[in-house]
């Protein structure tokens, strides 16, 4: 990169949206900026006063100016609105066959988990034409994930899972950052996002260092926190199967239905007796402080990739499927 | 701005007539008691959040308050409101002792609605029901009608009922030491047929505070109380 | 209209010498002598934060962050936004300004409470003292929102003491308020009805409005961290089962309406400027007038446009997207009309004339970043970059720093009773302008560029923007010190000024200068219509006297 730069690298099509929305707002701030520029210079040196006691000619106000100069510019701001939810929306909702990572932010590093398993910090390598979904908590205080060259950025909060989407269409090398004020080494909370070729990103994931893939630590974890004795025991167990359980709707004890999403069953984890399902005791220990946030993410994809009951028989197996193919 | 204006006694400088300054000050004290309201309604709406995400602890919370001492504690300040009433009345007639009296009922009225919350926050203490790291929750209250409730959530609930009925003794405390520095004024005779400004805007900051807690007794004592 | 030739010397009794010594000034009810002490008290604020924006700029400079610890930096630009923002921008116009001219403006005496007045600023200054005492024992790094858990749970640093100054600040502010409604209100002369008050009283009293109904909220959000800190409560803990972002809301929910408070009042300042200097009324009084409060108003509906990614629903953002493109209608309102005002106007080039339109040039660009910003899309990308903090920069900055300093060059003859160099005053008001923009203008490159806000250290591509901005800083802070060196100079050397140096219209320029302590000898008349120029009748007199004229 050599000279002064000017604008932005974008590597995604979002990206080349946002640019558009920023020069039609250009070409509109210059437009009017130029226009009240030199009606002011104009009048200013049209209408100098000539003598000491020259006062004004009387103009008490037209309603049609008024008229016209709040009309055109809110009728500008609406379209613009318009426009810019649209891409709002895009950049929000994750197409369905987005690939899924994890993504952990503690003061101050980013913990970066691919669905195979492999882990990294500060880092983020992923395959070029590939949607990719990121789902985000923090350890500790808030922080944002700022991916400039997609022109997406998403807040990352304590308790709570929140998600960002992009799919890259240039292979490269960008700045990864940290976007909300999160204490000391805030500006160090920084990292590299890699966009490389779909072969090049396997033979990365092959060498990278050998993880268990979530699913698979999910399944370990679900055995030693005894999770199946309770869940995975037949009809007569204590607690619900979770089989299948992702993405259907719930019935509460309270009567209402739910539907059961990664907030749902983060907060069936943490805080067990929040909403019991109907016809269960609410006897669940809490694992509050049991886990971190990587083994809850864990948890959560394997709770997802169990299939239904119909379709897996009696016994918990687990398919090497996609993330988010547990509904199948 | 007439002569008999300026001769008023009670006339501060900057007004032109007594029925100005009369009208000012009332405004002054509505434009604050609406200060007042946003300065509680921020706490009004995260109860009304945490209330509806909540429901459950909030109700077991509730459960463990003393339902007897809250209403007594109402009673208490309507009494408090009454001789309030009846202190602005006793200025606007200039009864210089009555007013005194009807202060002094006030403020003891409003003492006892204090010692009755120490009692209340003390049992709170005792029963490591003060949010932190020695709250503890066991369901006793209830005999099982709460059971599941989380402990976590629970101390949110008490960080309200901290905050809420803090910040409204607070108000209280501030009312009393004001009473006690009208105290002397009144009984020197300052206050008379046409000169009771001070005494009727207290008197709508009192009626406020009460107000508040007239709020604050169901939303905090009667969830699930039906 | 008369003519205003300059009388040799000061009036021989006037608010500034009546009554000498410190205590005389302490514990004065004089709304001018009050106006003049937060003058002072805003004025050291300001080189305080002035000092910490020159570090941040230093820092900068080289992306390696070499000249300061990340910790020392965090807390610079933390102490620099609260001084600025709470201690800065939200009294620099209202208490200075307002204080001093909306009771002579309404042709009164004082304002309705006098004693509170002088308690607001006791409460300034006991709030500005324990921040200032935070800062000497080490100062506070949450940055000046108090984002939620790292306020409330993770700092180590002295929040407690910096909020409880940001608390008593607050209820400075509002009992200024409260006092400018009921002035406004109750104290206006006989004859003076609403739409013939001047749009500086209207600005005023939109933002009294702001300062009633919305700094308790923050005064509450930023209690409760307070007692989380204290207490333990749990409220915006996650780990407990609060909500971080709730604090957010409770924040914005006033923080957002501050910036009008930060505005309107000097809107008010620049059509008062615009007014005189072009000696005609202002193109669309009543609208002008209107869309202060359509602001005041309009602007408590949008205080979620600060959390399009803070994880908000995504309708909730949609909602607030399209008001807060509203609120930009009423000031683009304004802009048109101050500009539309000029014309067939009798315009001169004097001191506050330069910076009234430096303020348009300024607002203007701050305005249409500002709808840029609330456009969805657009700002999930620049939130919490540089972009956003030019942005703001040119509102806060641009829009309450530079129009006071045009009002207080247009009021200093009024003030004090003596004028100051012609020279040094327009050539302060070209480096401000040419520093501002020096200093802000690349900020919304390298912010679009990507540039995280509070970077202690960034990559080394960004630098050219950032020595760019730091080179502006420079400039313009010689901008802002020189009217500090010749309006000090002006107190005892400047030539007398006479009542009316502008030959302006205005129930101020009828009185003496500096005025006396009552201000009006005997009671005001208003008779016909705010800045009317053109018929050269008497629009003000003195109540049983005729035509009266000083």
């Amino acid at each position: 990169m050599s000279g002064i730069p000017f604008f932005p690298h974008a590597a995604s099509s979002v990206a080349r949206e946002v640019d558009t929305i920023y020069f039609i707002w250009l070409s509109v701030s210059a437009f009017f900026t130029c226009l009240i520029v030199a009606m002011i210079i104009y009048f200013m040196v049209r209408f100098k006063r000539k003598s000491e006691d020259q006062v004004g000619v009387e103009a008490h106000g037209s309603a049609m100016l008024e008229i016209a100069w709040s009309g055109i510019p809110l009728l500008i701001c609406l379209a613009m609105f318009a426009y810019g939810t649209k891409v709002f929306f895009d950049i929000s909702k994750p197409p369905a066959n987005a690939v899924e990572y994890f993504v952990t932010g503690k003061q101050w590093m980013w913990k970066i988990q691919h669905p195979t398993g492999v882990r990294e910090i500060n880092d983020l390598h992923v395959p070029v034409g590939v949607p990719i979904k990121l789902t985000m908590t923090s350890e500790d205080v808030i922080h944002s994930f700022f991916l400039p060259p997609f022109r997406v950025k998403q807040d990352v909060l304590p308790g709570r899972y929140t998600t960002v989407w992009f799919r890259a269409d240039r292979v490269g090398q960008y700045h990864l950052f940290c976007a909300e004020y999160c204490g000391a080494e805030h500006s160090r909370m920084i990292g590299t996002i890699y966009v490389m070729p779909v072969t090049e990103y396997q033979a990365w994931l092959s060498g990278g260092t050998p993880g268990k893939p979530p699913i698979q630590q999910g399944q370990e974890l679900f055995a030693t926190m005894a999770c199946n004795t309770c869940h995975m025991n037949g009809p007569a167990s204590r607690g619900p199967d979770l089989h299948g359980v992702f993405g259907s709707e719930v019935q509460l004890a309270s009567g209402r239905a739910i539907h059961a999403d990664e907030a749902y069953l983060r907060e069936s984890i943490l805080e067990p007796t929040a909403k019991v399902v109907s016809g269960f005791e609410p006897l669940m220990p809490t694992y509050q402080g049991q886990l971190t946030e990587e083994q809850l993410s864990s948890l959560i994809a394997y709770i997802k990739s169990l299939p239904k009951k119909s379709e897996a028989g009696q016994q918990a197996v687990v398919k090497p499927a996609p993330v988010k193919g547990g509904e199948g | 701005m007439s002569e008999a204006a300026h001769a008023h006694p009670g006339l501060h400088h900057q007004f032109d007539s007594y029925e100005q300054q009369r009208q000012s000050a009332s405004l002054g004290m509505w434009a604050f008691l609406v200060n007042e309201v946003m300065f509680f309604g921020g706490m009004f709406l995260a109860y009304a959040y945490y209330r509806h995400r909540y429901g459950h602890e909030f109700a077991a919370g509730s459960h463990s308050l003393d339902i007897s001492l809250g209403a007594f504690n109402t009673a208490v300040l309507i009494g408090s409101s009454l001789t309030m009433a009846l202190a602005v009345r006793a200025a606007q007639m200039g009864r210089n002792k009555a007013i005194v009296a009807f202060l002094i009922a006030t403020m003891v009225l409003g003492s006892v609605f204090l010692g009755v919350k120490v009692i209340e926050y003390s049992d709170k203490f005792e029963h490591h029901h003060v949010p932190g790291p020695s709250f503890v929750w066991h369901d006793e209250a209830g005999s099982g009608k709460y059971a599941g409730a989380d402990p976590f959530k629970i101390q949110i609930y008490f960080s309200l009922y901290f905050a809420m009925t803090g910040f409204h003794a607070l108000h209280m405390i501030v009312g009393i030491g004001i009473m006690l520095l009208m105290l002397r004024p009144a009984w020197k005779g300052k206050w008379n047929l046409d000169n009771h400004n001070f005494v009727e805007g207290f008197g709508l900051y009192w009626h406020f505070v009460d107000i508040v807690w007239i709020f604050l007794f169901p939303l905090l004592y009667l969830i699930g109380r039906s | 209209m008369e003519t205003t030739l300059p009388t040799a010397e000061l009036p021989e009794r006037h608010y500034l010498n009546q009554g000498q010594g410190i205590a005389s000034w302490l514990l004065t009810k004089d709304h001018k002598r009050i106006a003049i002490m937060y003058l002072l008290g805003v004025t050291f604020f300001f080189l305080l934060g002035g000092i910490m924006a020159m570090l941040i700029r230093l820092e900068l400079l080289t992306p390696q962050g070499d000249l300061l610890e990340p910790d020392t930096y965090n807390r610079v630009f933390t102490m620099h936004g609260v001084f600025m923002v709470f201690f800065v921008l939200l009294p620099v116009v209202p208490a200075i300004l307002g204080n001093f001219l909306i009771p002579i403006m309404i042709g009164a005496k004082d304002l309705a409470f006098p004693k509170i007045n002088l308690l607001s600023w006791y409460l300034y200054m006991i709030g500005g003292g324990l921040t200032m005492y935070a800062m000497v024992r080490g100062g506070v790094d949450t940055g000046w929102t108090f984002y939620t858990p790292f306020s409330s749970t993770y700092s180590n640093t002295h929040v407690m003491a910096t909020a409880i100054g940001v608390f008593i600040n607050g209820f400075s502010g509002i009992l200024t308020g409260v006092n400018f409604i009921v002035t406004i209100h109750r104290m206006r002369a006989p004859g003076l009805t609403w739409f013939r008050l001047p749009l500086f009283v209207w600005g005023h009293y939109a933002t009294s409005l702001i300062q009633v109904l919305g700094t308790p909220v923050v005064a509450i959000a930023i209690a409760l961290v307070g007692l989380e800190r204290l207490f333990h409560l749990g409220i915006f803990d996650a780990s407990r089962g609060g909500d971080p972002v709730l604090f957010q809301h409770l924040f914005w929910f006033y923080s957002h309406p501050a910036v009008y408070i930060m505005v309107l009042p000097p809107m008010g300042v620049i059509s008062e400027l615009v007014a005189a200097f072009s000696r005609k009324p202002v193109f669309g009084y009543r609208i002008v007038a209107y869309s202060s409060i359509g602001i005041a108003v309009l602007g408590f509906l949008v205080w979620g446009h600060h959390m399009f990614v803070s994880g908000q629903s995504v309708y909730a953002s949609v909602v607030f997207s399209v008001l807060t493109m509203l609120v930009a209608i009423p000031s683009a309102i304004k802009v048109f009309n101050w500009s539309s005002t000029l014309y067939r106007g009798s315009v001169s080039y004097e001191t506050p004339m330069l910076y009234a339109l430096a303020f348009l040039g300024l607002f203007l660009i701050g305005g249409l970043t500002g709808v840029m910003l609330a456009t969805l899309g657009f700002d999930v990308y620049v939130h919490d970059t540089y972009f956003v903090v030019a942005h703001f920069h040119y509102v806060m900055v641009g829009g309450a720093i530079v129009s006071f300093l045009g009002g207080l060059h247009y009021w200093w003859p009024k003030m004090f009773g003596r004028m100051y160099p012609v020279f040094w005053s327009k050539l302060s008001a070209l480096l401000v302008f040419v520093g501002f923009n020096l200093t802000f203008f690349p900020q919304f490159i390298v912010g679009y560029l990507g540039m995280p806000r509070r970077y202690w250290q960034y990559p080394a591509e960004f630098q050219v923007w950032n020595v760019l901005s730091t080179a502006g800083a420079s400039v313009l802070a010689i901008g802002f010190l020189l009217p500090g060196c010749y309006l000090l100079w002006s107190l005892k050397y400047g030539k007398v000024a006479g009542p009316n140096p502008w030959g302006a219209l205005g129930l101020e320029w009828t009185i003496p200068s500096p005025p006396p302590t009552e201000n009006f000898d005997g009671v005001p008349v208003v008779k016909g219509e705010p800045y009317d120029y053109q018929t050269g009748e008497e629009i003000f007199g003195i109540l049983g006297k005729e035509a009266h004229v000083v």
